[in-house]
């Protein structure tokens, strides 16, 4: 009897919290495959790695918990990178207005998807697949298909500078992640978020402007998008209009691992926060595997469909 | 069919229930909402399995277990609310799941399918092109197109749910002809209508269920009009209904003129504080829709509305919420509550405003007791404000729904169908709250199907037919019989007393 209802103890937990045990024993069978992994340098590397897509993810967590999607990330981060390192040459303006376009770049596509889907009422899908399209271009004609390069040291900074021994593109994403679990559990916004996914209807009924909250989220996600371009340029030192492709599709990727439901109404930014993490900790485990970085990309789509299924098996 | 039992999670809807249909026979099927019908013909249709009872088809003991089984022994049901797939023609709709196919490789003999779909058009003297969309078909047609369908089926029972309700007088004239040649090839058909006039019409037969009970089966001859209305609601009312007798005060709600084409029309009344006004009618008599329009969930396109004297805008639910109205929604699951969302996430939604510091930083505390209040006071059956709203009963989460709006502190507050699908207990304590809100000078109006819970619980009622205004009665002046032959359209007085 107690044998069996300690399993049903241990199930629940392992439903619950899932998604984490699932994490640590990543993390455990690559320290003992490869020992050197946990090293405190590694740790950090692999968080800087994960920094540019924590970063999206975090915004694609509001965005999907309102059950839409933003595909356009990818595309506003070149833009972004382009519109900040064209401002950002040795001498010529100051530091904060090339980061303040760069952001202002991304907040102005959020809020134009953000019009179309909640005004409009276009999908979602379809207004940021167009958005993607849009950006991109708008990219390579500004910068005329070319990186742009010959970058101040200062913004460079951004993305290769330390801040008590900690990279700058570790301390941004974890102020946005902090921000993003603040604003989501503890403000009305956030609330919001959740009552507007979970049936947009009842949440209108309720008298929610969901038409405003819903424009907002895309803002976030697109001032975040920003803030991914900057810190992934800084850290490459040029903005390249080609940068920043598919980075959607991993932080969808990121969110779905961790919990969030594509249905929208549910998931949580520390769901998010532990998918980027074992998408990262597998990129930097199977490099340091010499795995192929063939082989690396069906094992990170294995991973997501066991993630899902860990998932709907919880919530049954 | 014989002592026929089905009951939803405890609320019994059938309650061993006879049936019998004869061989090339109209048989209406006549009782209020919810008095079972639907329930009945499910069952038989093989969509709900009965808990007890048995179904003989020709004399044989028939097993109904699914839709498939159903339409194999030559049931068929075509439903109130139909569902074509609209991007497929007539043809692929008729045909759907059994295309004719040539022998080798399963391909589609269009050719055959579109020759048959012909034929079967003809047979029933009906002229519509099998090629066409069935999107491109009005309501009435894609009626016709399930109608043949089910002949394709080669249907020996053909059940119709209320299948004038979406159609014109013509259209319907149309299709009760289609009912006398289908009557003439021997097929029996199960007629539901609320409209006396068409079951006279085209009905041999009348059986009369109430409240999940077989009352009666008459020839249609042997009935009038009068009788048949009293076999259907002809019950005691009990003292479910705590009802007090309040003093009426200002009128706090008018409504002037409202309309909105293709919904309703030239809408006018007033409501009282401390009264309760009832709204009567049949599905799709536009009730639901008035009180949408008067909390600015829809707009009107004309007439007005005043609180308290002084004319307002109802833009939208905030107008309302701002002018202390209160709607809870007739179904809740879709309009009234996020099933995803905690009883407290649920129960606070309309008043986090006033529960956040800066308008915008929730007290997580302060919520916590005024739901843990909410749950006490209305006595909502949940573990605790955690628990999620999908995992409670329908009553419970009625419960949750009023329990928000009553956070709001209403002064009007409208309910729609505020006990539909919860059982009798959860029923009789929303009756009790109803009361307690008029008692507190509170103006209550009600929308409700159900025409016990009117005559039990309003000072006033007002009819609706069609979008219009078809009767009013006051409480002293309550007759069930005039009442449902207003919501019926032939009772075109206005009854003051």
């Amino acid at each position: 009897m107690s044998e069996i209802s300690n399993w049903k103890k241990a199930d629940t937990f392992f439903s619950k919290y899932g998604i984490y045990c699932a994490f640590l024993i990543l993390v455990g069978a690559l320290t003992i495959a490869f020992p050197p992994f946990i090293k405190p340098s590694n740790i950090v590397n692999v968080l800087r790695q994960t920094a540019v897509n924590g970063i999206l993810a975090v915004g694609m967590t509001f965005v999907i918990i309102t059950a839409g999607i933003d595909l356009s990330v990818g595309s506003v981060l070149a833009l972004s990178a382009v519109a900040a390192t064209s401002l950002a040459h040795p001498g010529e303006y100051p530091l904060i207005l090339s980061l303040l376009i760069g952001l202002l770049v991304g907040c102005a596509c959020g809020a134009l998807n953000g019009v179309l889907i909640a005004k409009k009422r276009l999908a979602p899908f379809i207004v940021t697949l167009a958005m993607m399209s849009v950006a991109r271009g708008v990219a390579l004609v500004y910068s005329s298909g070319r990186p742009i390069i010959n970058l101040s040291d200062s913004y460079n900074q951004i993305g290769g500078g330390y801040l008590a021994g900690i990279p700058v593109p570790v301390i941004i994403f974890l102020v946005i992640v902090l921000s993003g679990v603040f604003v989501l559990r503890y403000t009305r916004f956030g609330r919001y978020v959740y009552a507007i996914g979970g049936n947009e209807l009842a949440a209108r009924v309720s008298g929610i402007n969901t038409t405003r909250i819903l424009i907002w989220t895309y803002v976030i996600m697109g001032a975040l998008a920003g803030v991914a371009g900057i810190v992934l340029s800084s850290r490459v030192m040029s903005g390249s209009p080609a940068m920043g492709e598919g980075y959607e599709l991993d932080a969808i990727a990121a969110v779905v691992i961790g919990g969030t439901s594509l249905f929208g109404g549910v998931g949580s930014i520390s769901g998010t926060v532990v998918g980027a993490l074992i998408m990262g900790v597998m990129d930097n485990g199977l490099d340091m595997l010499n795995v192929s970085s063939y082989w690396q990309q069906v094992v990170k789509g294995a991973i997501i469909v066991l993630a899902v299924l860990l998932d709907k098996r919880s919530r049954n | 069919m014989r002592g026929i039992s089905k009951s939803f999670s405890g609320v019994t809807a059938l309650d061993a229930v006879d049936f019998a249909l004869e061989r090339g026979e109209v048989h209406a099927l006549m009782g209020e909402n919810g008095a079972g019908k639907s329930t009945l013909m499910k069952v038989l249709a093989g969509i709900c399995k009965k808990d007890a009872g048995q179904i003989f088809l020709n004399g044989m003991l028939a097993d109904i277990e699914t839709p498939k089984t159903a339409l194999d022994l030559g049931i068929s049901m075509i439903h109130q609310e139909l569902s074509p797939v609209r991007e497929m023609t007539v043809a692929e709709n008729i045909f759907l799941g059994k295309e004719p196919c040539h022998r080798f490789m399963g391909i589609v003999n269009t050719g055959k399918q579109r020759q048959i779909t012909r034929e079967l058009l003809g047979a029933l003297n009906l002229s519509l092109d099998p090629d066409l969309k069935m999107r491109a078909l009005s309501i009435a047609e894609t009626q016709m197109v399930e109608i043949v369908k089910a002949v394709s089926y080669n249907a020996r029972i053909i059940i119709m749910d209320e299948p004038t309700s979406a159609i014109t007088g013509t259209e319907a004239a149309k299709l009760f002809e289609i009912i006398y040649n289908l009557r003439s090839k021997g097929i029996g058909i199960i007629y539901i209508s609320h409209k006396m006039d068409e079951i006279f019409r085209v009905c041999d037969t009348v059986t009369v269920l109430r409240d999940g009970r077989y009352i009666e089966t008459r020839p249609a001859d042997q009935l009038d009009h009068d009788t048949l209305v009293k076999l259907m609601v002809g019950r005691q009312i009990s003292d479910m209904f705590p009802k007090k007798n309040v003093r009426t005060g200002d009128v706090s709600l008018a409504v002037e003129g409202l309309t909105k084409k293709g919904l309703f029309r030239d809408i006018s009344f007033k409501a009282r504080k401390g009264e309760i006004l009832g709204f009567a009618g049949l599905l799709g008599a536009g009730r639901s829709e008035i009180m949408e329009a008067v909390f600015g969930l829809r707009r009107a396109e004309a007439g007005g509305i005043r609180i308290n004297g002084k004319p307002v805008r109802m833009q939208s639910p905030r107008d309302a919420i701002r002018h202390h109205v209160a709607l809870i929604t007739e179904d809740r699951q879709q309009k009234g509550l996020n099933l995803k969302g905690s009883v407290k996430d649920n129960i606070t939604l309309v008043n986090l405003k006033k529960l956040s510091r800066l308008n915008q930083f929730i007290r997580f505390k302060t919520e916590r007791s005024i739901t843990d209040t909410e749950i006490g006071k209305l006595r909502i059956k949940t573990r605790d404000h955690r628990q999620l709203v999908h995992t409670l009963s329908g009553g419970n989460q009625q419960k949750v729904v009023v329990a928000k709006w009553l956070l709001t502190d209403p002064e009007i507050i409208i309910f729609d169908e505020p006990t539909r699908g919860i059982d009798i207990g959860a029923k009789a304590e929303i009756y009790k709250m109803i009361c307690e809100l008029a008692e507190q000078g509170k103006t209550v109006l009600m929308v409700s199907s159900e025409l016990e819970e009117i005559l039990g619980l309003c000072d006033r009622v007002i009819v609706l037919y069609q979008g219009r205004i078809s009767g009013e009665f006051e409480r002293s002046a309550f007759d069930q019989e005039r009442i449902m032959k207003a919501a019926m359209g032939n009772e075109p007085l206005l009854i003051h007393n």
